[in-house]
């Protein structure tokens, strides 16, 4: 790629970037005179998007409108909570004990919104929205079960990642975050039992019938262990026979409550947290927050360190997609693929461990750059991985996306249209594979990937053999950027010289006892970020992950909100699985790319 | 020594050979475990047990000190009765089928006149066990598996019959011994061919093997009607799966390779080597193949594989009063 290729793909980008941004003006304008300007207030962030504070009242009406004008904002990317109780710099800000958001994106824009809804402590009390975004029902839900906060006229309020007798709202800030403020844990038998109770499934609550017209349906608890689950991941199944009546996505078996525990940490420490999320991501879930953090603390990133984590990220995606392709096949009764995807994952990992020292969560990326530079050869590593890898995606092509069995197996089974897909919040290859070329390293290229030439490939019919193939292509494309960091990467430093680079560049440190002092106290309190809010969003392994991270001004994060792109994948399966059989069931489970540690985080 | 007579010599040598097949077949099944997990190994890149003695030969002593020693558990839940039962017909109804076998010129355990017919008969009690074991263990993936495992038997068995209905007519005979001599020219693999398909595909759809495995779908059924066994009894299911395996092997050689026939080496060589040839070939097919759904299974038999056979049989019938209108 010459330099001035580079150039141009840059101003394009610059270009699209700024267009978005006019439009998003127009609409901020447009939708403060629908809902009569005074009562709406707009706040400045580093979040890149317009965010608006709107009234409760006028929610569904500014949530209807953004939906309906045209560009419209179809998907409902995010929605959670704030407690801001005890948020001391809110300067300017509405007052609120509580705060709502709701992310919207719009595709045709290429541009996001935020709106904000202030809530009071005694009237926690908002109207669902799940009739007009029909994934706003499991976001509802998740702030209802960790704040506490009503949504009159959901469909099905209930916990969701707590367990059913749960007491309290964790997320709230009156809740304590460490164990050792709770009393022992002790569980009786008779604890166990009333647990064991609470998780049997009632047809009724969900408004099924256990009868039909002529058949008495069977209710299957297909996990929360289930080798097909990925997971500690439970469906109950109303079958008639061994096709699906309906099916309820039971989640939170996983949840650890990694948001609480970004509370607790210091901007710093919550590094390798991250990694736990999409816990076959790797490096790649350090992007979003790093670079959210980096936000925040006004942090330029070198080239170099940006094109060392664009190379990584890309190896994890590779990673991920490997382990993707292997037990895809293998829900598809196909026992021999995930040995050969495994050996390729070792391959990965050996270059992996040669460059970060970890292998499945390396925590590598710091606040300003990476942990260390590249080791001395790593270009022969990255290098024999990038030439083993062809071949090899060729053979899986061969063998598997060509047989008639896995053909016949997953073509037009569990298939949605785009239209679906953005109703419901499917972001990554999954909205890829219905034919819409949305990719966020395309779209809103960060981290550097403007300068690489990769393509993002697409399918049409959305089902499930296209969700394989979709990440057979996207290996393909990433070996393409692995080759591309092999040829030009950058000189320089692998860290910004910045003040609030974490840990800040040891060469620094020894100099005098005023340097050694900003180094100890970074490593010991951390950081502390200016109050603001940020937000990132990449196009992770299995789609768009996001930080939306509050500071308050101090070293622990006030508020960081993780959207997953697994959970809205999750929350869809119902709609595209009714009528299916239980075979089919598993296809679209293993197509879906999932792991439940990102749905719970 | 009044009593010691050429008759009681006859029938003492024939249960010494009956006892020596019974423990060669058990042990081939029990060897089957570790032979099938060392070959699945060297196709999917990997080693497998290899570190249990010389070649990992002796992995198969510590499974089975294992599996006989793990507690005899009974699910509460469960009716007892057909549980135990299951186990025992899953076993002994293939371990029976093998009487009719005729392995060489002098070994054999029966020479039954209705060699292929007793054989039908034992694989159609091979259907309770499954079902037994599914409707006693009180687990709906268990009952799935045993609803799959009826419906798939029930429709693999109707074409099984007639796919070696052909044979019949061309030997006049169901004794196994008769049909492998009449093979000493010609195997019956060339002029029953579609014969020979129709009866491995039937043959690994009655042994649950993959891709016909549709009864335990460890990826949707999570084992289906045996989920709820352990120990002992779960291995009886599990050898009884290798016995299934070398039984229908040794029935396809035969049936349709000619049996012991062939040239240079002895018979039992001959008999030996051709079905390791159809055992390694289960176990390829395991490693090499998805799982079709359940559904396109059962369509597969009655829309393929029954019209198949019927078409095979119509062909020799025709053949046969062509050549022979006396007949």
């Amino acid at each position: 790629m010459t330099a001035a290729d580079e150039t141009s793909i840059a101003n394009t980008a610059a270009s699209t970037r700024s267009g978005a941004e006019r439009d998003s003006d127009d609409v901020v304008a447009e939708l403060t005179r629908q809902l009569g300007g005074d009562r709406v207030a707009p706040q400045e962030t580093l979040t890149g998007m317009p965010v608006i504070w709107v009234p409760r009242e006028q929610l569904r009406d500014a949530l209807n409108y953004l939906r309906r004008v045209s560009g419209a904002f179809s998907m409902l990317y995010d929605l959670s909570a704030v407690d801001e109780r005890l948020r001391t710099q809110r300067r300017g800000l509405p007052p609120a004990d509580f705060t709502v958001f709701y992310q919207l994106l719009s595709v045709e824009r290429n541009a996001d919104i935020l709106l904000k809804v202030a809530l009071t402590e005694r009237d926690l009390t908002l109207p669902s929205v799940s009739d007009i975004f029909v994934n706003a029902n499991w976001y509802e839900r998740e702030v209802f079960d960790l704040f506490g906060i009503d949504f009159a006229g959901h469909p099905h309020l209930t916990r969701i990642m707590m367990p059913p007798t749960w007491h309290g709202h964790p997320l709230r800030k009156d809740y304590s975050a460490r164990a050792t403020e709770f009393d022992p844990y002790t569980l009786t038998v008779k604890g166990q039992e009333v647990e064991q109770e609470a998780l049997r499934f009632d047809p009724e609550a969900w408004g099924m019938k256990r009868e039909g017209e002529e058949t008495e349906f069977m209710f299957l608890n297909l996990g929360p262990n289930h080798p097909s689950a990925h997971g500690a991941f439970r469906i109950v199944l109303q079958l008639d026979g061994e096709e699906v009546v309906d099916c309820v996505p039971d989640i939170g078996y996983h949840h650890r409550g990694a948001e609480k525990m970004a509370e607790r940490q210091s901007w710093h420490s919550f590094i390798p947290y991250t990694d736990r999320i999409d816990y076959t991501g790797g490096v790649m879930n350090n992007l979003p927050y790093v670079m959210a953090v980096e936000k925040l603390a006004g942090i330029t990133v070198t080239d170099r360190a940006k094109t060392i984590r664009v190379m990584m990220a890309e190896m994890f995606r590779i990673n991920s997609h490997l382990l993707f392709l292997g037990t895809y096949l293998q829900d598809l009764g196909a026992m021999t693929p995930v040995f050969f995807t495994f050996t390729d994952r070792q391959k990965a990992y050996e270059v992996i461990e040669a460059i970060t020292g970890f292998r499945m969560h390396p925590a590598w990326y710091r606040i300003g750059g990476t942990a260390h530079d590249l080791p001395k050869g790593w270009e022969k590593l990255v290098q024999g991985f990038v030439d083993w890898m062809p071949k090899r995606l060729a053979e899986y092509e061969k063998a598997m996306m060509e047989n008639a069995i896995v053909r016949d197996r997953t073509r037009f089974v569990a298939a949605f249209t785009t239209q679906d897909a953005l109703d419901w919040g499917v972001t990554g290859p999954n909205l890829r594979a219905t034919g819409l070329d949305f990719d966020l390293r395309k779209a809103r290229p960060y981290s550097g990937y403007e300068n690489f030439d990769f393509e993002v490939p697409t399918a049409a019919n959305g089902d499930a053999f296209d969700r394989g193939m979709m990440r057979i292509e996207e290996m393909r494309q990433s070996v393409r950027i692995l080759q591309q960091c092999i040829d030009h990467m950058p000189a320089g430093d692998y860290k910004a010289d910045h003040p609030l680079t974490t840990p800040p560049p040891r060469e620094k440190m020894l100099q005098h006892i005023e340097t050694l002092i900003t180094h100890f106290l970074q490593v010991s309190w951390g950081p502390v970020l200016p109050a603001n809010e940020s937000l990132q969003m990449i196009e992770a392994t299995k789609g768009i992950n996001s930080y939306y991270l509050t500071s308050d001004g101090s070293t622990m994060s006030y508020r960081t909100r993780i959207r997953t792109p697994s959970f809205p994948h999750l929350q869809q399966i119902p709609a595209v699985m009714r009528g299916g059989f239980v075979p089919d069931l598993i296809a679209h489970l293993g197509s879906i790319d999932f792991v439940m540690a990102d749905v719970d985080r | 020594m009044n009593w010691w007579t050429p008759q009681v010599a006859a029938t003492l040598i024939a249960m010494l050979q009956a006892v020596v097949i019974l423990l060669a077949v058990v042990l081939a099944g029990a060897l089957l475990s570790m032979f099938e997990r060392r070959l699945l190994a060297l196709w999917q890149d990997r080693y497998g047990p290899n570190r249990v003695g010389p070649l990992g030969l002796f992995q198969i002593v510590a499974d089975m000190l294992k599996i006989f020693f793990k507690e005899d558990w009974i699910p509460p839940f469960a009716d007892r009765t057909f549980f135990v039962l299951a186990p025992a017909i899953a076993m002994a109804s293939l371990l029976l089928s093998f009487m009719v076998i005729p392995i060489t010129p002098g070994w054999g355990v029966a020479d039954l006149n209705i060699g292929i017919l007793f054989f039908f008969a034992m694989a159609g009690i091979n259907v309770y066990a499954v079902l037994f074991a599914g409707w006693a263990s009180g687990n709906k993936y268990a009952l799935l598996g045993a609803l799959r495992a009826s419906a798939q038997t029930l429709s693999y068995e109707v074409f099984m019959g007639l796919a070696l209905m052909g044979i019949v007519a061309m030997t006049g005979s169901f004794n196994m011994r008769d049909i492998v001599n009449s093979q000493e020219n010609l195997w019956f693999i060339v002029p029953q061919f579609f014969g020979f398909c129709t009866f491995v595909i039937a043959g690994i759809a009655v042994t649950h093997r993959h891709p016909f495995d549709q009864p335990e779908a460890e990826q949707e059924l999570a084992d289906g009607y045996h989920i709820e066994y352990s120990g002992m009894k779960w291995g009886m299911f599990f050898v009884g799966e290798y016995i299934g395996i070398v039984l229908i092997s040794a029935l396809l050689v035969t049936l349709f390779l000619g049996g012991w026939h062939g040239p240079l080496l002895p018979p039992i060589v001959w008999f030996l080597l051709k079905t390791a040839f159809f055992v390694v070939l289960f176990v390829l097919l395991r490693a090499a193949l998805p799982r079709p759904r359940y559904d396109k299974v059962m369509s597969f038999g009655w829309k393929v594989c029954l019209p198949l056979t019927l078409v095979n049989l119509l062909i020799t019938g025709a053949m046969i009063l062509l050549i022979d209108p006396a007949a």
